[in-house]
């Protein structure tokens, strides 16, 4: 029986050792395994392990280690004890990829990674994905005109990409000196990365800032929405196929402005009542290991309204506005395994743009003037046509655990038609073929330490130049919750269509960007400090023939450079609230355009803040969101063309500060109640709550004897709808966005 | 159909009755094992203890191959303390258990496994509800929901379902009211129910305390 004993004991194998990393430190909790059997162990808090098997021969010895890199080895179990230290490499795995990710790519150089419904709450907002963007920092409360102004950088250097393609017309059309809102309803999108500076040189032909939306998968369900309101009344399908690996969907929806104008007086006089109609259709497709989407969007609008002249004040400038927009994008994202991914979008858009603008006296009888300088020109007929089709291609490739690369190219074909139409007739045509090659490479030195570097060289057969624009980014976790990041990038961009017609010979304008920024979040809260210097050169200047008439060149510069504030508590402090504040410095000035000399742009103000609530009562199934934004008033000039033919500056003044005060009111009837079949909610919203007098900028008369305030159509703006939904539970959403 | 199914049944059933007599003395290992393990999770109170017992799972399992229940106890051993212990981070301990429920479900999708996807989501979800709820939430409810199509009668997914409906506040369609009905139906069949062995058997205690406080 002794003997017996002995034996077995002899039997028995004793395997000990150690699982580390780099610098020394113990793994605790990993998997240690002979391979095949069940014996094995536990590494313990200093890291060690220890056990005994009775098995003998050749095995492997194997360590798994959440975080950590498998790693195995063979040993020869005989009689004696084994001993084995083990180092561990840190893997990338799924949930550090993100963590890192969100350090360097543009999701975290932008603030602002807001969902849909953070979007559509935010008070006086109206859903409107730009007025949303207008209460981060770094943007400009510009509502005279649309797009966004981002850090002393005009409304067309930001652009807005949707799967990686860029948008060429976001916005709705409008007449002069009135802003518009965005073609594209939040709901559309999972994501909205709204970057104001250093992104990724996957996007260009941006100076200042990109808006980069990414459209949602397939739906939860099928579902039926239709709103009612007096302003615009609509339906939509979505439809899920049975195997979830398919979905279609159809809207429409009409918008007339009518009742509204009739109920609330605008300044401007409306003789064609604003109406549109918007329909899209998409379907998405899931693939083995992605997706293809398609999404398709027509708009038609019209509309006219006049307003007194200013250069004679006697008359009327009665403009009529037609436009017809057909937006499509096709993408077709797959991960093809082995590290490999790409992303393919494909899209086209057209834009018809039909204005004609007469001239009347008091009693709407047409006026014409063909001998005077200043009136000549006033009767005016503009038709044209705006088309870009774009292919896109991104590859991403996992290197190593540290190291992905990504390379891809794009190819824009541009095209305008058009013909201006006053006393003569002058044609404005334009094909620009564009390409533009890319590569990037996110670098994980470290845990800590990240770094994103890449180039972007692109070509425009127009302008018939090369440029290369380098990026670099480099973010290092100053803790588990809080990253400071540094980035830098030259970005090019075209100049507009109008000024390449005019002037052939143009280059590329150019911005270079220096940024850095502190970044905290915690649980529910951000907190981000940033600071940035931007630098431009050629940027397009006026060379005046005369009044009507110039042409182009790149002698223009200027700066910007500015300090920025943001936080967002998320119902952390403040049960069943959110909120974000936001405030920036500006120090901007440039001479572009007519600007004669380097001075702070009428479109820039030097401080900025918002202070955005959102609170939600659960007892009364309603919210209340409150906004309030604040910028001191924005500088205006009278640009004089003198007997030179050169601008000078023969006024200027400082517009008022400017206040807005929004509000919006939401109640869910059908909130809490389970088995409801119908979802709804009623909205209702008010900008400029508190009526101050919003002016925007000055317009002068031709010379300089009158100027006019370029305010909003009314004082305020109102909306009342009912949303309803059936087919889906939208309680989820109403609890994630309002708990 | 229903009387080729039950052939097919019957023809598995009698397979595995032969299968098993093969390798019983393989079993028999297994089972003690497991029976082992079982114990220790059954005792574990630390979470590096629960982190041992889920590596001993997920040995057997690795060495097996072909029973998903050692890992279901991997990932149960790992999901356990997570509940109590604020120190774990949620999310990388996702990672672990997603990978544990991917191994067992590839083996055998059943309905037990259900209940631990449901389990991890709401952890996950737990992290921030608020703006959590989109994702993980909608994630725990659709594995609640898939499960019990699959089995209207499990109890555990029915105490799952009631604690969920347990903790939603009143105005969103939870409370104790609601959840009341539920967890007394996951109550009774915990009493009927008679577990295989080494098959999930937890969450009777739970069930029968989470009622006691609706009343």
């Amino acid at each position: 029986m002794l003997l017996f004993i002995s034996i077995v004991t002899n039997g028995q194998v004793k395997i000990s050792g150690s699982v580390k990393k780099f610098d020394g430190k113990p793994i605790a909790g990993a998997n240690i395994s002979l391979k095949d059997t069940y014996d094995g162990a536990t590494s313990d808090s200093l890291g060690f392990f220890l056990f005994t098997t009775t098995e003998k021969g050749k095995f492997l010895l194997s360590i798994s280690a959440s975080g950590y890199l498998y790693s195995e080895d063979s040993i020869f179990i005989s009689s004696s004890s084994i001993v084995k230290h083990f180092i561990l490499q840190e893997e990338l795995n799924e949930i550090t990829i993100t963590a890192r990710k969100f350090d360097a790519d543009d999701k975290s150089k932008s603030v602002t990674l807001l969902n849909s419904l953070d979007i559509a709450t935010v008070g006086g907002a109206g859903a409107d994905i730009s007025s949303v963007m207008k209460t981060m920092p770094g943007t400009q409360q510009v509502g005279e005109r649309e797009g966004l102004f981002v850090r002393g950088g005009t409304g067309t250097e930001t652009k807005q990409f949707i799967d990686g393609t860029l948008v060429n017309n976001p916005y709705f059309a409008t007449a002069p000196d009135i802003g518009a809102r965005g073609r594209f309803s939040p709901f559309l999108f999972k994501g909205t990365v709204f970057s104001t500076g250093g992104y990724s040189a996957q996007y260009g032909q941006a100076l200042s800032s990109a808006l980069i939306l990414e459209s949602i998968d397939l739906p939860e369900k099928s579902h039926i929405d239709a709103s009612v309101s007096p302003l615009v009344w609509g339906g939509a399908i979505q439809q899920l196929a049975k195997n979830e690996k398919s979905s279609w969907g159809v809207s429409y929806n009409y918008v007339n402005l009518g009742l509204y104008f009739y109920l609330v007086k605008q300044k401007p006089h409306y003789f064609r009542i604003p109406t549109g109609h918007n329909t899209d259709f998409n379907f998405r497709i899931k693939t083995k290991k992605g997706i293809v989407k398609f999404y398709s969007a027509l708009g038609i609008g019209n509309g006219g309204l006049s307003r007194p002249d200013i250069d004679s004040l006697l008359f009327k400038d009665a403009l009529n506005i037609h436009n017809l927009n057909w937006y499509s994008n096709l993408s077709w994202r797959e991960n093809l395994g082995n590290g490999w991914k790409f992303n393919l979008g494909l899209s086209y858009s057209t834009n018809r743009d039909h204005m004609h603008q007469e001239l009347q006296d008091s009693n709407m009888v047409p006026q014409a003037f063909p001998e005077s300088y200043f009136l000549m020109n006033k009767n005016f007929n503009l038709t044209s046509r705006q088309d870009l089709s774009q292919f896109k291609l991104v590859l991403d490739k996992r290197l190593s655990s540290n190291v992905i690369f990504r390379i891809g190219g794009e190819y824009w074909y541009n095209i305008q038609r058009s013909i201006y139409t006053a006393t003569y007739e002058y044609p404005g045509n334009l094909n620009d073929h564009f390409t533009a090659l890319f590569a990037e490479a996110d670098i994980h030195v470290s845990n800590r330490l990240t770094a994103q570097a890449g180039g972007r060289s692109e070509y425009s057969s127009i302008i018939d130049q090369v440029n290369i624009a380098p990026r670099l980014s480099v973010s290092y976790k100053t803790s588990a919750n809080s990253v400071l990041c540094a980035s830098y990038g030259i970005f090019y961009q075209k100049p507009e269509n109008q000024q390449l017609i005019a002037s052939p010979q143009l280059g590329y304008t150019k911005a270079t960007h220096y940024i850095a920024y502190f970044q905290q979040n915690l649980k529910g809260r951000v907190l981000r400090a940033e600071v940035f210097y931007k630098q431009y050169n050629n940027l397009v200047k006026t060379i005046p023939k005369d009044l009507y008439f110039s042409s182009y060149n790149n002698a223009g510069d200027g700066y910007a450079n500015g300090v920025e504030f943001f936080c967002r508590d998320n119902k952390v402090s403040v049960k069943n609230m959110d909120y974000w504040v936001s405030y920036s410095y500006l120090d901007t000035k440039r001479e572009f355009l007519n600007y004669p000399t380097k001075i702070q742009p009428n479109f820039a103000a030097t401080h900025n803040a918002s202070v955005v609530t959102k609170k939600f009562f659960p007892k009364y199934k309603g919210g209340i969101n409150l906004t309030y934004t604040y910028s001191t008033g924005r500088p205006y000039y009278y640009f004089h063309l003198n007997e030179q033919r050169n601008f000078e500056i023969k006024d200027q003044g400082r517009a008022k500060d400017f206040h807005n005060v929004g509000l919006s009111l939401s109640y869910i009837p059908s909130m809490g109640k389970q088995d409801a079949k119908t979802f709804w909610v009623i909205f209702a919203s008010i900008s400029n709550l508190l009526g101050s007098n919003q002016v925007y900028n000055y317009n002068y008369s031709y010379n300089g004897s009158v100027k006019q305030a370029v305010t909003p159509t009314a004082r305020r703006f109102f909306f009342i709808g009912v949303f309803l939904s059936w087919g889906v539970d939208r309680t989820q959403d109403a609890i994630n966005n309002n708990l | 159909m229903k009387g080729k199914f039950r052939i097919i049944s019957l023809l598995t059933f009698s397979l595995l009755c032969f299968f098993s007599l093969i390798s019983q003395a393989q079993d028999d290992k297994f089972s003690k094992a497991m029976q082992k393990n079982l114990k220790a999770l059954d005792s574990a109170k630390t979470t590096a203890e629960y982190i041992a017992v889920s590596n001993s799972f997920e040995r057997i399992g690795d060495a097996e191959k072909t029973s998903w229940l050692p890992y279901y106890y991997a990932a149960l051993a790992l999901i356990t303390p997570a509940w109590e212990d604020k120190t774990i981070n949620a999310d990388a301990n996702s990672v672990k258990v997603k990978a544990l429920i991917e191994k067992a479900s590839k083996i055998e999708d059943n309905v037990e496994i259900y209940a631990l996807r449901n389990m991890i989501a709401t952890q996950q979800m737990l992290i921030e509800p608020s703006i959590r709820w989109a994702n993980y939430g909608v994630e725990a409810s659709t594995a609640l929901k898939k499960g019990l199509a699959m089995d209207p009668e499990n109890p555990r997914l029915n105490y799952l379902k009631g604690s969920s409906i347990f903790y939603t506040p009143t105005q969103f369609g939870g409370g104790k009211d609601k959840a009341k009905p539920v967890l007394q139906k996951a109550v009774e069949l915990y009493s009927k129910e008679q577990p295989k062995p080494l098959y999930p058997a937890w969450g009777k205690e739970i069930a029968a305390s989470l009622l006691a406080q609706c009343n």
